[in-house]
C-alpha cells in the first residue's frame, strides 16, 4: 500500500465527520426535525465531535448542540447531563474566536430555559471564561458571551449575583462603548438582566458608571438598542429613589421624550415604563417629570398607540396623580382624564382597564374638583358597569370598587351622580346617598333639581335597614324636604289615598 | 383586888357576850363580803369609765386637728390643681386662637395659595403645548427622513433595475417597450434607462488556491462544503444521435469541480513550509526568550522581577475582584442633596416643611 492510500483514508474519514455534523447542525436549524434527530441518538454523536481534532468541525458540532438545546428544556437538560458543558468551558478558553463563539451560544441556548439549567452552567465555572471572552478583541465573542451572561442573569438574584462576581459589570460597561451596534444591544440587555433583581445589583451596575453611557445611548437611530437602553435604564430606576435620581441626573429628561414619539413600539413602551419608574418614588421626582412636560408627552403617546404599550404610560399618570393632589390636577389640566375613560372603554383586556380604572381613582380621589373633573367626562357609569359585568376579572372588579368608591366620597357634581342613584347595588350606592345627603341641605336649587330629575323618588324606593349608614343618609335627605312632598313620592301613597277616600264619611 | 373581883364576876357573860358577836361576824360575813365586792366593783368601774371617757375625748382633739390639717392641705392642692388647669385651658385657647390665625395665614399663602397654583398650573399647561409641537415636530423630522430614505431605497433599487433591463432601451430605428409610439411621450422607465449604465457580468469567484496552505495539514482547512446550489439542467435538447452519453450526465462531468487528490494538492516543499511554521509556531508560544538552562546555579544572581501590577505604587484595585461596592463612597459621592435638573418652584420647595420659633425652615 502506498502513502496515498492511508492518508486516503484518513481524508474520507474527515469528510465524513464534516460532512455529518454540517448537516446535523443544518438539520437542527429546523423546530421540525428536532424530534427525529433526539430520537436518533444525535447527542451522544455529537459529544466526541466536540473533542474532534479539526477546529471545524468543533465548531460545527458546538452550533449543532446550541440549536439543539436553543429548541426545548429538555433537550438542554439532555446537554448538561451529557457532561457536555465542562468539555465546553475548557475549551471555551482556548480555542480560536468562531469556537469560542459557538460555545457561547451552546451557553446561552442551554442557560435560557431555567434557573436550574442557568445554575448547572455557573457550576461549571463559565461563567470566569465568559468574563474572559467579554474581554477578547472580536467582537461576534463579546457579544455571544455577553448574551450568554445576560441569560444567564435573567432567572433569579443568586444567579445575577454570581455573574457579577465574576466581575462581568464592568466588562459589559465597556462593551456599551464599541462601535459595534449589535454588542451594544446585546451588552445593554445584559446590564438590564443584571439590575432587575435587587437594588444591590442595580447599584453594582451604577457604580461601573453604567448609567452615563446608556442615557448617552438614548438618542442612537437604532430602535433595537433604544429598546435595552430604556430598559436597562427602567430597571436600574425601579429600585429605590437614590437609583431614580441618578438616573435623572444623567439628564435623560427632556430627551426620553422623543422615545415616545418614536415609530417602534417597544420603544414607545420601554421609555414610558422608564418614567413611571422614576416618577413613582417620590413628588419631587413626579414633579421633576410633570415641569418636564412628560405628562403631556405620556398622554399623547397613550392616544397614539394601543393594547399593552399602553399600560406602563398608564400606571405612570396614576403614580403621578397619587403623590399630591397639585400633581393630579396637573394631570388633569393636561388632558389625561379623557385620554384614560377612552383606554377604559377601548381596551379589551383587562389588565389594562384596571389600570385605567386605577389612575382614574387616584385623579379624583383628592378634592371635589378633582372628582369633578373625572365625574364631568361621564366615566363613572363605565367604571359602574365594568364592576357589575360578571365577565370582569376579580382584580378588574376590585380596582373599579376602590376608584368609584375614592372619586364618589368627593364628588360633588350631582348631574353625575344621578344615573348611578338607578343603577348602582347597595355598596355603591351607599356613598353616592351620602353625597346627596352631605350637598342638598346647603343648595336649594340642587334639591329641586333632584325633585324634578326623579332622584327624590328613587330614594324613597331604597330598601335600607333601619339603623345602617344608608338609612342615616336617606333620613337626611328626607329631612331637607317637606314632609308632603317626601309622603307623596313614597311608594303605596296611591293607595294610602284611596283607603283614606273609602274611609270617608261625607259630610251632608 | 376588887378590880380582879369584878372582872371575875364578869368572865362568863363576857364569854358569851363574845361568843355571840362571834357568831353574828359568822353569820353577816358572805352578804357583807358580796356587798362589799359590789360596792367596790361599781366604784373602780366607775374610775375606769372616767378614765376611758377621758382618753377618748384626748383622742377626738388629736384627731380633729389632724383632720382638719390634712383636709386643709389636700384642698390646698386642690386649689392648685384647679388653678393651673384653669390656666392651662385658658392658655391653650389662646394658642389654639394664635395657631389659628398662622396656620390659616401659612397656608392660604405657601400651600393653598389660589393664585400660584393658577399660575403653576397654567405654566404646566403652556409647558405641555411646547412640549407637544416639539415632540410633534420631531416626529414629522423623523417621519420626513423616513420617507427620504425610503424614497432613496426605491429610486437606488429602480436605478438597479434599470441597469438590469438596459437591454430595452429603443434604438433610434426600433422604440424600446417602454417607449411606444402611441404615446405622446416615453415612459419614465426609458429616460431612466437612457441614463443608466448597464449592468456588467458577474466576476466568476475564483476558487482559493488551496495548494498555497499545507503547513496546516492536519487540521484540514480546505473546507469541503455542500453542493447549495445545483447546477441547472440542461435545457432540452435533442438526444443527438449515435452512441453518446446522455447529456446532462456529460455536462455533469464537464463542469465537475476540480478535485485534487491530496498529493496534487500537496506542494513538493511542503515539509519545509511545515517546518518552518512549526518553528515560528513555537517561537510565538515561547512566553520570554530565555533559554532553560539546566544548573540552577546559573541563576543565582539574578535578581527577581516583581510584576508591574503588584509593584506599582499605585497597587491592584480589587474593585470587581473582591468587593463590587464602592467602599469610599466620601471620595464620590458629595453630601449635597440631590439637585434638580430644571429650576424648582418656590410653592412645592417650602411644602409640607414646619416652621420653628424662629421662623426657619427645620
Amino acid at each position: 500500500m502506498s502513502q496515498r492510500q492511508v492518508l486516503q483514508v484518513f481524508e474520507q474519514y474527515q469528510r465524513a465527520r464534516t460532512q455529518f455534523v454540517q448537516t446535523v447542525a443544518e438539520l437542527a436549524a429546523r423546530p421540525q426535525n428536532i424530534e427525529t434527530l433526539q430520537n436518533a441518538g444525535v447527542m451522544s454523536l455529537l459529544r466526541p465531535l466536540l473533542l474532534d481534532v479539526v477546529p471545524t468541525i468543533q465548531q460545527t458540532a458546538a452550533l449543532a448542540l446550541g440549536r439543539l438545546a436553543n429548541y426545548n428544556d429538555d433537550l438542554a437538560e439532555a446537554v448538561v447531563k451529557g457532561d457536555i458543558l465542562p468539555q465546553l468551558v475548557y475549551s471555551l478558553a482556548e480555542q480560536n474566536r468562531f469556537y469560542k463563539k459557538a460555545a457561547a451560544f451552546v451557553l446561552r441556548a442551554v442557560g435560557k430555559h431555567s434557573p436550574q439549567l442557568a445554575q448547572a452552567i455557573v457550576d461549571c465555572g463559565a461563567l470566569d471564561t465568559l468574563v474572559i471572552c467579554l474581554e477578547d478583541f472580536d467582537p461576534g465573542v463579546k457579544e455571544a458571551a455577553s448574551w450568554a451572561l445576560g441569560y444567564i442573569a435573567r432567572h433569579n438574584s443568586e444567579l445575577s449575583q454570581a455573574v457579577v462576581d465574576a466581575g462581568a459589570v464592568p466588562l459589559l460597561v465597556l462593551c456599551i462603548l464599541e462601535p459595534e451596534i449589535a454588542l451594544k444591544r446585546i451588552a445593554a440587555s445584559a446590564l438590564s438582566d443584571i439590575s432587575k433583581h435587587s437594588p444591590e445589583l442595580a447599584q453594582t451596575v451604577v457604580d461601573a458608571g453604567a448609567i452615563a453611557h446608556l442615557a448617552q445611548m438614548i438618542l442612537n437611530p437604532d430602535a433595537k438598542l433604544k429598546r435595552q437602553v430604556l430598559s436597562a435604564l427602567s430597571q436600574i430606576a425601579k429600585h429605590s429613589v437614590d437609583l431614580a435620581e441618578m438616573v435623572v441626573e444623567a439628564e435623560i429628561f427632556p430627551v426620553v421624550l422623543t422615545c415616545l414619539k418614536d415609530s417602534d413600539e417597544y420603544v414607545k413602551k420601554n421609555a414610558a415604563t422608564l418614567i413611571r419608574e422614576i416618577a413613582k418614588h417620590t413628588p419631587e421626582l413626579s414633579q421633576l417629570i410633570v415641569n418636564a412636560g412628560g405628562i403631556a408627552a405620556v398622554i399623547d403617546c397613550i392616544g397614539n398607540c394601543k393594547g399593552n404599550v399602553r399600560l406602563p404610560g398608564i400606571m405612570m399618570l396614576g403614580y403621578v396623580a397619587a403623590h399630591s393632589e397639585n400633581l393630579a390636577m396637573a394631570v388633569i389640566i393636561s388632558k389625561g382624564v379623557p385620554q384614560l375613560s377612552i383606554c377604559l372603554s377601548e381596551e379589551q383586556e383587562d389588565h389594562i382597564k384596571a389600570a385605567a380604572a386605577w389612575a382614574l381613582g387616584q385623579i379624583g380621589r383628592h378634592t371635589p374638583e378633582h372628582a369633578r373633573a373625572v365625574a364631568v367626562i361621564n366615566v363613572l357609569p363605565v367604571l359602574l358597569s365594568l364592576y357589575m359585568e360578571t365577565e370582569s376579572s376579580e382584580d378588574l372588579q376590585v380596582k373599579t370598587k376602590k376608584a368609584l368608591k375614592n372619586i364618589l366620597q368627593k364628588c360633588t357634581y350631582l348631574p353625575a351622580l344621578e344615573p348611578l342613584l338607578h343603577d348602582a347595588p347597595p355598596n355603591i350606592l351607599k356613598y353616592v346617598i351620602g353625597q346627596f345627603s352631605k350637598v342638598l341641605p346647603h343648595d336649594s336649587k340642587a334639591r329641586r333639581l333632584f325633585v324634578t330629575s326623579g332622584g327624590l323618588k328613587k330614594v324613597q324606593e331604597i330598601k335600607a335597614e333601619p339603623g345602617s349608614l344608608l338609612q342615616e343618609y336617606i333620613n337626611t335627605i328626607n329631612n331637607c324636604y317637606p314632609e308632603e312632598i317626601v309622603r307623596y313620592y313614597s311608594p303605596g301613597y296611591s293607595e294610602a289615598l284611596l283607603e283614606r277616600v273609602e274611609n270617608y264619611q261625607p259630610v251632608l | 383586888m376588887a378590880a380582879w373581883v369584878r372582872l371575875r364576876a364578869g368572865l362568863p357573860t363576857l364569854l358569851q357576850e363574845c361568843f355571840h358577836s362571834n357568831r353574828l361576824v359568822g353569820e353577816y360575813r358572805k352578804t357583807e363580803h358580796a356587798a362589799a365586792v359590789k360596792i367596790q366593783s361599781w366604784f373602780r368601774g366607775c374610775r375606769v369609765r372616767a378614765y376611758i371617757r377621758y382618753l377618748n375625748k384626748m383622742m377626738i382633739v388629736i384627731q380633729k386637728w389632724w383632720r382638719g390639717y390634712r383636709g386643709r392641705k389636700h384642698f390646698r392642692k386642690m386649689l392648685k390643681t384647679a388653678y393651673f388647669i384653669m390656666k392651662m385651658n385658658f392658655y391653650n385657647e389662646m394658642a389654639v386662637r394664635i395657631q389659628k390665625r398662622w396656620r390659616g395665614y401659612y397656608i392660604r399663602k405657601y400651600i393653598h395659595n389660589y393664585y400660584t397654583l393658577k399660575k403653576y398650573l397654567e405654566a404646566v399647561s403652556l409647558n405641555n403645548e411646547i412640549v407637544r409641537k416639539e415632540l410633534e415636530e420631531f416626529a414629522e423630522m423623523k417621519e420626513k427622513e423616513k420617507e427620504k430614505k425610503d424614497l432613496e431605497r426605491k429610486e437606488k433599487k429602480k436605478d438597479h433595475q434599470a441597469r438590469k433591463m438596459h437591454y430595452l432601451l429603443s434604438t433610434e430605428q426600433i422604440p424600446g417597450v417602454f417607449n411606444s409610439p402611441f404615446r405622446a411621450s416615453p415612459d419614465s422607465m426609458e429616460l431612466r434607462l437612457q441614463k443608466a449604465k448597464p449592468l456588467s457580468h458577474k466576476h466568476q469567484q475564483i476558487k482559493e488556491n488551496l495548494t498555497q496552505e499545507t503547513s496546516d495539514f492536519p487540521s484540514c482547512t480546505s473546507s469541503w462544503t455542500f453542493p447549495t446550489v445545483q447546477p441547472l439542467p440542461p435545457i432540452a435538447r435533442q438526444k443527438p444521435q449515435g452512441p453518446f452519453r446522455d447529456t446532462a450526465e456529460v455536462l455533469l462531468q464537464r463542469y465537475k469541480p476540480l478535485e485534487p487528490t491530496l498529493r496534487v494538492a500537496t506542494s513538493i516543499n511542503s515539509l519545509e513550509k511545515a517546518r518552518e511554521e512549526m518553528k515560528r509556531e513555537e517561537w510565538r508560544n515561547r512566553i520570554h526568550d530565555n533559554e532553560f538552562l539546566p544548573f540552577s546555579s546559573c541563576q543565582k544572581n539574578q535578581k527577581y522581577d516583581p510584576l508591574i501590577n503588584s509593584s506599582s505604587k499605585y497597587g491592584q484595585i480589587t474593585y470587581g475582584i473582591k468587593h463590587f461596592r464602592e467602599e469610599h463612597h466620601e471620595k464620590w459621592v458629595a453630601n449635597k442633596d440631590f439637585e434638580t435638573v430644571l429650576p424648582p418652584i418656590d410653592l412645592f420647595d417650602r411644602h409640607g416643611k414646619t416652621y420653628s420659633r424662629a421662623g426657619q425652615i427645620v
